[in-house]
């Protein structure tokens, strides 16, 4: 979430593995005084639009419909050609050579997906390296490196969409606009049609992707919750195309420019403030654990002063397994399959309003968090959440908090 | 009107394999099954069936020729109406105006200007087709979800590439479907190519229809249901295999 250093090292490690010749740094795409006028309308759809994104960050944005976010975004690859103004990538005009050519270094994504139904998924990852014509080998590396990337079975390589779920489908919808490893993505609500459990998965998935690549990302949606979860940058446009409010997160959550983005931001901003902050980057309780055989005997002594009342089994990898009950802990060794299982297990990477809404859908008071891989990493707690809530961090009423010099 | 087609036939030159009315009984018996006048008569058909090979090769050109012909004229309108949208409708309505005009008189029609024989069938055949394969290719383009269109031109497709590459394989489900309706009503029309002088089994159903004697125009409306079942079951397994990702289970 962090609007970290532009990417020059992501090259290095990351797993695309792609071929030579075809790597590329983020860079950054300046709006210049840019207009657009659609034919038999008497206003602008966006007017005079001067924004900058700086390399490496997601800049979204947001705004009522009609207040010409998409147009916006799509006057970049000119998928909508601009009245006038300019738009910069690095520094070059996005209005020099073919539009063709531009849109194959722009990595697009958009709410329908628009996989091509009658290729299949590797074909559909490897459209953009086709066009550019790189050899048959390459593209097959490359499309093995991004199945692997986005966490998707080699198997469905050889599948057609329709036999892929909406979330899979939108995977390789990223995966294909990734294939050239594109300094510029945008994004046009990319997660709008996946329903709301697995949105939050690929919306975690994609940040810990962007983590990684380092990617210049315009990325539109009309929702605020997206936009503070996803943007490390905000712009708030309202009609005609004009930025609002164009800052970070915590900015725009801290100190709204005006009652528009203050309603637009809504009555619950205190409540938002949970997208900001990820279940990991919360001090997490200790869970007490234990392993199938140990004794009870100590456990039982160590959970009298634990945060959590009860103990939680864990196996061989620390993947929870169980929590213990009473009647688990009166036998002579904790066994191998406790009365209560561990869920629901809460992912490291979610935000503590997922979070939150994860514990209050089970009913349960705590639950353990795991990392990517399923290991533990501790336990989130309502009392962790409620206790940020009320710090200095998140209260409303506590708008010296706005003073805090920005970054 | 059997004497014009009789001396059609002898003066046409790819069309003197065909048997002649006038030996229609006298070289081939059928056995007493001709006295007796039955529906049909398989000694006779036995002993003749040869005399079909040639009217059926004929009716095989015809069919494919005008589907052929019919296929590129209606495919090139079919893009070019799907280019400029407001071409869709004159093209419709040209097709429409061909498809309406009763068969028989778009022979005659025709005669004065590409007189008597396969020529003048094969062009009639052609414009019937043209509406069908037209028609069904229109909307085959238009039902391409707008999204995986917009995606290929957003990831880089050109706008030659993005119909080739996208469109009319999307497409092709319905250009198929198309021909295959096009194809089995032509080899139906096709029977009739004989009024023009064009050959094809409608010689031999025509020569049958002389008489009592049914065996002839039984076997030579089989031999035509037998083709438009075959070039149907072909087109079929054609668009199968050009459609792989339609038969993917689910």
């Amino acid at each position: 979430m962090s609007a970290g250093p532009p990417a020059q090292t992501a090259q290095d490690d990351d797993p695309g593995d792609r071929p030579s010749g075809n790597q590329s740094t983020a860079t950054p795409v300046k709006y210049e005084e840019v207009s657009k006028r659609y034919p038999g309308t008497d206003s602008d759809a966006v007017h005079e639009l001067s924004l900058e994104v700086p390399a490496g960050e997601i800049c979204v944005l947001v705004g009522p419909s009609g207040c010409g976010k998409t147009t916006a975004m799509r006057m970049v690859n000119r998928t909508v050609e601009m009245t006038s103004g300019d738009i910069l990538i690095g520094d070059r005009s996005v209005r020099q050579g073919d539009a063709a050519e531009l849109r194959r270094e722009i990595g697009y994504v958009i709410q329908q997906i628009g996989l091509f139904p009658h290729r299949t998924i590797a074909e559909n990852i490897g459209t953009v390296p086709g066009l550019l014509g790189w050899s048959r080998a390459e593209i097959e590396q490359r499309v093995e490196a991004l199945l692997k990337l986005i966490d998707l079975n080699p198997e469905f390589g050889d599948r057609y969409p329709s036999q892929l779920s909406g979330g899979q489908q939108q995977r390789v919808g990223v995966a294909r606009a990734l294939a050239v490893d594109p300094p510029v993505m945008l994004m046009d609500e990319p997660f709008g049609a996946i329903d709301p459990i697995n949105r939050s998965r690929l919306q975690n998935e994609f940040l810990r992707l962007q983590a990684e690549l380092r990617k210049t990302v315009l990325f539109v949606t009309h929702d605020v919750d997206e936009a503070i979860k996803m943007g490390d940058r905000i712009a708030i446009l309202r009609k005609g195309g004009e930025v609002a409010q164009f800052a970070t997160p915590t900015e725009l959550l801290m100190e709204p420019a005006d009652d528009f983005v203050e309603d637009f931001v809504g009555a619950d901003r205190a409540l938002k403030r949970l997208a900001l902050m990820r279940v990991s980057d919360a001090s997490l309780w200790k869970a007490q654990i234990c392993r199938a055989g140990d004794p009870t005997g100590p456990v039982r002594t160590d959970l009298a002063s634990a945060e959590v009342p009860h103990a939680l089994l864990v196996d061989a990898e620390s993947k929870p397994v169980g929590w213990l009950s009473e009647r688990d802990l009166a036998a002579e060794q904790v066994p191998a399959r406790p009365d209560s299982p561990a869920d629901p297990l809460i992912d490291a990477d979610s935000i503590l309003r997922d979070g939150l809404a994860t514990l209050l859908q089970s009913g349960s008071r705590y639950a353990p968090v795991v990392d990517g891989r399923g290991h533990l990493t501790g336990i989130l707690s309502v009392e962790i959440i409620s206790e940020f809530l009320s710090s200095g961090e998140a209260t409303e009423s506590d708008l010296a908090a706005v003073e805090r010099p920005h970054e | 009107m059997s004497s014009w087609v009789a001396d059609g036939w002898l003066a046409d030159g790819w069309l003197a394999g065909a048997a002649v009315s006038s030996d229609f009984f006298r070289d081939r018996s059928g056995g007493g099954c001709i006295q007796e006048n039955k529906l049909f008569c398989p000694d006779w058909a036995i002993n003749n069936l040869d005399r079909y090979s040639d009217p059926t090769l004929q009716h095989l050109v015809l069919v494919v020729s005008a589907v052929a012909a019919g296929f590129v004229i209606a495919f090139s309108l079919a893009v070019l109406a799907h280019r400029h949208r407001f071409l869709s409708s004159p093209f419709l309505a040209a097709t429409g105006v061909l498809y309406t005009i009763p068969s028989i008189s778009f022979f005659f029609l025709l005669l004065p200007i590409t007189g008597r024989g396969a020529v003048t069938a094969i062009i009639a055949l052609t414009a019937f087709t043209l509406q069908i394969i037209f028609r069904n290719m229109t909307t085959g383009l238009r039902n391409v979800p707008p999204e995986v269109t917009e995606a290929a031109r957003g990831v880089g497709l050109t706008a030659t590439q993005v119909l080739w590459k996208v469109e009319i394989p999307l497409a092709m489900p319905e250009i198929i479907a198309g021909l295959r309706i096009a194809t089995v009503s032509t080899v139906a029309l096709a029977t009739l190519a004989v009024f023009a002088n064009g050959g094809g089994l409608g010689a031999e159903i025509v020569t049958g229809s002389n008489i009592t004697f049914k065996t002839g125009i039984i076997i030579a409306g089989s031999i035509a249901i037998l083709m438009a079942i075959v070039f149907d079951a072909l087109l079929l397994l054609t668009g199968r295999l050009l459609a792989p990702w339609k038969r993917v289970a689910l």
